[in-house]
């Protein structure tokens, strides 16, 4: 049960065939993810409105993603005439590239014989991987801007602002939920996190020893549901998919692009991105390959090719949890989503880690606990005193403008044309002119009868 | 690896940085070529370290402090000319020029505030 | 540290790739300074940070080439590249993005270089390091500013915290000074 799997020194010994045959596995793994991510998208989604979904092409409708995959690629490539060509051209492939490099350091499993070779079940891995998946993250942003801006059109550029002003911020609110893992795992690097992951800790607590659970979603559940919150909105996703709002901005920053294979080029990007940040949050908090308790009783669950297994039904689950969230949630409005990442995510990030930490410090066997103490206790009374002062200034000002937006209206209401406006009294009924039930009674319109 | 090679990349680097500045009008093409100067420091100061092979590797520190400090810079800088911007519609620097000495040789093209 | 420098030919592997990565930086950062269209400068400039990342990655500082992608290419040009987008810079070439004084500008530029690369290469001739994998990793740096470089890195915050700030104020019009 503890086989705490590959570190950093069990890599690069691979010889190249065996790293390309992982390259073509993971490539060909998240090619046909995107294509049946797609049809379980629909299909799960239409099972939560009742209604069918897909289910024409092939069994179930199974290949309806192949059959829209073939039709894309079929049809005609538009190349609207003032676009700027390179940039227009360049735009697809450079969101769609990052998407797949990223993939390269997730652990899917443990040291597997492969063809007479010893292997870890991970393509590569670096000291600061996760800062690679960060990186490319950080890349694909490109392709969005590019593409809003090479469209030379209106409805384009607004989306590629408004997206890759979202996708950075939200950057960096997942950055920052990534710290107390860092902190707690002592390393950057994705296949040492899941070691870590391996075995809990015990809690003493009056003698006792309890186990506590080794994943860090438990212990960094913060953390964990900040980073669940940016990952929606990192891969633009309900309910922060404001740049393809329909509503306001027909299909953001892909408006100009039409059903063909570069639009497929960003529905796969988008696709990916999804898979990576599932990818990232299994690894990073949820256990990455390592066997959920039951089965982890089980001696033979995290050996061989069975880890492979979980990360699959995990990865399924979180792609689940994606759908179920863009069924349940309406689109957020830009404001919001902007004070949300800023104002709420960002501050309770920053004021996580400080506490992580301290409990991390607090822990050390050379520490000083009693000064660690302290001085949290002072940092806690000097941020409660400076909210304090704050909201007490805030307060009053609040009163002060409450109580002159009343002494207006009572003025205006003895006097309405005081404000110099010509007023009708205040408690006129609203008419507008017409009195409803004087409305003639409209003829019902049909919907398709135009 | 000769440290002679990353220094030479980085002296070049700078000198088309200082080029640039010079030589742009646009306030955020001035601004790219800032960061290219920067950027040469920073190769200066990572090939150094890995010369000298500081043990408190002060060199590479330094250059992701320069990384923060640029970063910042940028931020207040595209702040700086997007005011401007707003005011004067126009962010060429050389028609920025309400601060000059001698307004009788001043460009009859320039837009007033 | 310089007791048998190896001799300047043949290169080794690594040389190799660090000069072409020179040469990709140099050559995109060039094109950043004489384009002709301000979009296309912002994407040769990612090129160029790309090119010095992997320089950095060639010089064993695996570390600083993360973040040098992380807030160069994902942040600080994209921010310029919002700055371009929001002073409604024109699609396709404009024709006055260089001032009056190019050729002054072109004949300073050529002096610095060539000062600069007769010092160095009068200085550093002989200098060699040899590459060893790990130094630039997350752990050395990161007790390194956690230790000895806490201060400046904790002015360093401060002064990020100010620009923030500024930042903010200079660019919200709402905001007025006190009645």
């Amino acid at each position: 049960m503890n086989n705490p799997g590959p570190t950093l020194s069990d890599f690069g010994h691979d010889p190249l065939w065996i790293s390309i045959i992982k390259a073509v596995a993971i490539f060909v793994f998240l090619m046909l993810g995107v294509l049946f991510g797609v049809w379980t998208e629909r299909k799960l989604i239409s099972r939560m409105q009742h209604r069918y979904g897909p289910n024409r092409a092939g069994k179930f409708g199974l290949l309806q993603s192949v059959a829209d995959g073939l039709k894309m690629g079929l049809k005609e490539d538009l190349m609207p005439r003032t676009v700027d060509k390179v940039i227009y051209f360049l735009a697809p492939v450079v969101i769609a590239v990052p998407a797949f490099l990223a993939f390269s350091v997730i652990p899917f499993g443990p040291m597997v014989w492969m063809f007479g070779h010893k292997t870890p079940l991970q393509l590569t891995d670096l000291p600061v991987a996760v800062l690679l998946v960060l990186a490319t993250a950080s890349i694909g942003v490109y392709g969005i801007v590019l593409a809003g801006w090479g469209s030379r059109s209106p409805y384009a550029i607004l989306g590629g602002l408004r997206s890759s002003a979202q996708v950075v911020s939200y950057e960096i609110a997942m950055g920052l939920s990534f710290v107390a893992v860092f902190l707690k795992a002592g390393t950057l690097s994705t296949s040492e996190i899941v070691a870590k992951q391996a075995g809990g800790g015990t809690w003493d607590i009056f003698g006792m020893h309890i186990p506590t659970p080794s994943w860090y979603v438990f212990s960094l559940i913060p953390s964990f549901l900040i980073y669940a919150v940016t990952m929606l909105g990192e891969t633009n996703r309900v309910p922060f998919d404001l740049p393809e709002g329909e509503g306001e901005l027909v299909g953001g920053f892909h408006t100009e692009y039409s059903s063909s294979l570069k639009f497929a080029m960003f529905m796969l990007a988008e696709y990916v991105n999804v898979f990576t940040v599932s990818a990232m949050a299994i690894t990073l908090f949820l256990g990455g390959w390592r066997a959920p308790w039951p089965i982890s009783l089980w001696d033979g669950a995290n050996t061989g090719w069975w880890p492979m297994l979980w990360f699959f039904a995990k990865l399924a689950l979180a792609f689940a949890f994606f759908v179920w969230v863009r069924a349940s949630l309406p689109r957020v409005r830009y404001d919001q989503l902007m004070a949300f990442g800023w104002k709420v995510l960002i501050p309770l990030n920053l004021g996580w880690i400080l506490l992580a930490a301290t409990l991390q410090a607090l822990r050390l066997p050379e520490s000083n606990r009693n000064g660690i103490l302290a001085f949290g206790a002072v940092v806690v009374i000097a941020g409660l005193g400076i909210w304090l002062r704050f909201d007490t200034v805030n307060q009053r000002r609040r009163e002060a403008r409450a109580a002159e937006v009343e002494e207006e209206f009572e003025q205006l209401r003895e006097e309405p044309a005081a404000g110099g406006f010509p007023v009708p009294p205040l408690d006129l009924p609203h008419y507008h002119g017409v009195v409803p039930s004087a409305r003639a009674p409209k003829e019902e319109v049909t919907s398709g009868s135009n | 690896m000769h440290i002679v090679y990353p220094v030479v990349v980085s002296a070049l680097l700078f000198s088309i940085g200082v080029y640039g500045v010079l030589a742009r009008r646009n306030a955020i093409l001035v601004l790219m070529s800032v960061e290219l100067m920067l950027n040469a420091v920073n190769l200066n100061l990572v090939a150094f370290d890995v010369w000298l092979r500081d043990r408190l590797h002060g060199g590479q520190v330094l250059t992701l402090f320069v990384i923060v400090i640029a970063a910042a810079e940028v931020g207040l800088g595209l702040a700086i000319v997007l005011a401007v911007f707003r005011n004067r519609k126009t962010i060429d620097v050389d028609r920025l020029r309400d601060l000059s000495e001698d307004l009788t040789e001043a460009d009859p093209e320039e837009v007033r505030p | 540290m310089t007791l048998q420098a190896p001799g300047f030919w043949p290169p080794t592997g690594p040389e190799i790739v660090f000069l072409l990565l020179g040469v990709v930086a140099l050559g995109s950062a060039l094109l950043v300074v004489t384009t002709r269209q301000l979009v296309h400068a912002a994407l040769w400039l990612v090129v160029c940070f790309g090119a010095l990342a992997g320089g950095y990655l060639v010089l064993t500082a695996e570390f600083v080439a993360w973040v040098q992608v992380l807030i160069y290419v994902g942040a600080v040009v994209v921010l310029l590249l919002f700055g371009i987008m929001l002073t409604r810079a024109p699609i396709g070439r404009s024709a006055d993005l260089d001032s009056g004084n190019r050729w002054a500008a072109a004949l300073v530029a050529l002096a610095t270089a060539a000062v600069l690369v007769t010092v160095v290469v009068s200085g550093f001739r002989t200098a060699y390091a040899p590459l060893d994998p790990g130094q630039g990793a997350a752990k050395p740096l990161g007790s390194s500013i956690f230790r000895t470089w806490v201060l400046p890195f904790e002015a360093l915050s401060v002064l990020l915290l100010a620009a923030l700030v500024g930042a903010i104020v200079l660019s919200r019009t709402d905001i007025q000074g006190r009645k």
